[in-house]
């Protein structure tokens, strides 16, 4: 059960809540698109409901906001170091289904893959999540193939249109502060997308050998390794490590991480000049396989949320969701070569 | 036949080769008009020319072999086109004012390609309005980015878009995507301090190549769109040239300004024996001076803070004369 609120009561909450946090949504960048004259849609804190951007997929996903692509881990001088406070107020970010479903990826890198680490940890237990529903899909989505097109475990839902607000709290914290509110008891339920206009399968099991598959030998003079594939995935989580030496005082800096994009020169470089996976087919081919196999192998579940953004994203035009179609062919011939 | 050839140059009409037959000129401002203006210009060609169509240099075309006698009847078809071009017109269903004042040609822009820093056809549209029909000898060309396709610099003013690239280090993930793009493709102004970039305010050229090299937006557009204006380049017998840097990081105002009081220098200084009542402004600052030529075109101008005017403009070229 949720509420329906009026709008200026819920141009009241929302101001309630940015008492307490910073509310995050994807939203508008005007002219700050990579082209002239275009905008950008990505994620900022928002201070109305109208900055929502709902007809159109973000071009990047939340996960700056949990994992902010430049970050100052801490600071040091010649015997002492500090780390950063963390924000006091909390974050509430507004996410459609696929991102939500991304969080337990994240979670699940950062969380559960060896030792916790503190600071998505600190951000995160401070973080809610509010889930945008989808009338329809997007052209690039693949979440019903996914199994991520509906999500349960929402800390409130939100469905809005020009007359009102309506919010279903799951989040203990979030129904409190919406009880304040005078709205009307209702139910609404979660809009989610059921069918999306390219289904794909991932393939099961895949050939021995598919790592050396023709397949991946066309994105060696396609891909231009510009990795935004990487910064616009949900789910990509790889960082680097800078450590910066202060200009007019090399004897205090601070140490950093920055989002890494396995597609990107340097990504694999290593003491002794030495940088594996050169050939842009063969990284094309680590992060695919990333998304879609070995991730599964490891964790039970595939990595991929089927957001489509790499898709919408890639100035080569190298589709991902193609990609998945041979993968498919390729896990066909290899059957029918047993 | 008695016709006053210069009434028929006036109304855009040529005096050709063959005689009794003439070409009519259709401008397009900014090389940019709907396929509906093609469909005109291809019932003048059939109807009342041989059938060719020549594309013209400055972006417009000269349907060949019309009679000299069909020139009203050209000119009544031509008036859709008129109105659509939105062509300055004294009086309608009269055809082409044509004059001294080229057309202001432009590339393609940033309407499809993605190097262009603005739209060029539409800031050709809004010069077009601000100076035709005009008799004085203006060449004026417009590019999208300091590729300059149009080839502005040969113009006697060339607008080259440019973006002030704003940089957010904080959406920077070093990849490195801007400085090669700048180096491979512009000027070389980026380098990489910490991590982050560095970007040479001198050496920059505004192109925008690091903001479309860019994956996470860390290098952005500014919202002010700016311009280089260059002068007084050109072809001819005489001394063909490059145009100059007059000013750079100039807006759109300030560049419609210049380009007006240079008409206003022009009237003052023009050769009054000038054949045809025409002298090419480059040729009159050759006369008068730079430094003359500069106190009337900044006149009433409101710079922006950043725009950087040249002191000194020096022409080279190859001299024949």
């Amino acid at each position: 059960m949720g509420t329906l609120l009026q709008r200026e009561t819920a141009d009241a909450l929302l101001e309630r809540l940015l008492e307490t946090y910073r509310v995050y949504a994807p939203k508008v960048f005007p002219m700050e698109g990579c082209f002239s004259d275009t905008d950008s849609i990505r994620y900022g804190e928002i201070q109305g409901w109208d900055e929502i951007v709902w007809d159109k997929k973000s071009d990047y996903s939340f996960k700056e906001v949990l994992l902010p692509i430049s970050q100052t881990i801490l600071y040091f001088t010649e015997d002492e170091m500090k780390v950063p406070k963390e924000e006091e107020k909390g974050n509430l970010i507004l996410v459609r289904s696929c991102d939500l479903h991304s969080v337990r990826r994240l979670d699940e890198i950062y969380l559960k893959n060896g030792a916790e680490d503190y600071y998505y940890k600190r951000k995160r237990e401070n973080t809610r999540f509010i889930l945008m529903g989808c009338p329809e899909s997007f052209d690039s989505c693949i979440c019903v193939s996914m199994g991520t097109n509906k999500s349960t475990d929402y800390d409130a839902y939100l469905k809005m249109d020009k007359q009102g607000v309506y919010l279903e709290c799951q989040d203990e914290e979030l129904g409190k502060i919406l009880k304040a509110f005078q709205g009307k008891e209702t139910e609404l339920p979660v809009e989610y997308v059921t069918k999306n206009p390219v289904q794909t399968e991932i393939p099961e099991d895949l050939p021995e050998g598919i790592q050396n598959h023709a397949m991946w030998k066309e994105y060696a003079g396609r891909c231009i390794g510009c990795g935004r594939c990487n910064f616009v995935c949900p789910t990509c989580t790889c960082f680097t490590m800078q450590d910066i030496f202060y200009k007019d005082n090399d004897r205090a800096g601070e140490r950093r991480r920055v989002w890494a994009s396995c597609q990107v020169d340097g990504y694999t470089d290593i003491a002794g000049n030495i940088s594996f996976r050169q050939d842009q087919g063969q990284r094309m081919r680590f992060k695919v396989l990333h998304k879609v196999y070995d991730y599964k192998k490891r964790f039970g579940y595939h990595m991929c949320v089927g957001c489509g953004r790499c898709e919408d994203v890639c100035p080569e035009y190298i589709s991902y969701l193609a990609c998945l179609q041979k993968l498919g062919r390729a896990a066909k011939e290899g059957q029918d070569n047993e | 036949m008695d016709i006053n050839t210069k009434k028929v140059k006036k109304n855009a009409f040529r005096i050709s080769k063959e005689r009794g037959i003439t070409a009519s000129r259709v401008r397009v401002p900014g090389g940019k008009c709907s396929a509906e203006v093609l469909g005109v210009v291809k019932d003048i060609a059939e109807t009342y020319g041989n059938g060719s169509v020549h594309l013209t240099t400055r972006q417009g075309f000269e349907i060949e072999g019309i009679s000299l006698e069909d020139m009203d009847k050209v000119n009544e078809m031509l008036q859709p086109v008129i109105e659509n071009l939105g062509i300055n017109q004294e009086i309608p269903g009269t055809g082409y004012p044509a004059s001294g004042t080229r057309n202001v040609s432009a590339c393609i822009g940033n309407r499809v390609c993605p190097f262009g820093n603005y739209n060029t056809a539409a800031f050709a549209k809004r010069i077009e309005d601000a100076i035709f029909p005009n008799d004085l000898h203006f060449k004026i060309a417009l590019t999208g980015c300091p590729n300059d396709c149009i080839k502005a610099r040969m113009h006697d003013f060339g607008i080259i878009g440019m973006t002030m690239p704003q940089y957010d280090p904080g959406r920077c993930v070093n990849c490195g995507a801007c400085e090669k793009g700048c180096d491979q493709l512009s000027v070389n102004a980026l380098r990489r301090e910490n991590y982050k970039v560095v970007r040479s305010e001198e050496k920059c050229v505004g192109c925008g190549v690091c903001i479309t090299k860019c994956p996470t937006r860390a290098f952005t557009r500014s919202r002010q769109k700016y311009y280089r204006l260059t002068i007084m380049g050109r072809t001819g017998k005489r001394n063909p040239r490059l145009g100059e840097d007059f000013l750079v990081w100039a807006d759109e105002d300030t560049i419609v300004k210049v380009i007006l009081n240079t008409y206003g220098f022009v009237k003052e200084y023009i050769d009054p024996n000038a054949p045809g009542g025409k002298e090419h402004v480059g040729y009159i600052i050759d006369r008068v001076g730079f430094a003359e030529y500069k106190k009337w075109a900044l006149d009433g101008v409101r710079l922006l803070p950043e725009t950087i005017v040249k002191d000194h403009v020096y022409w080279s070229g190859v001299h024949y004369r």
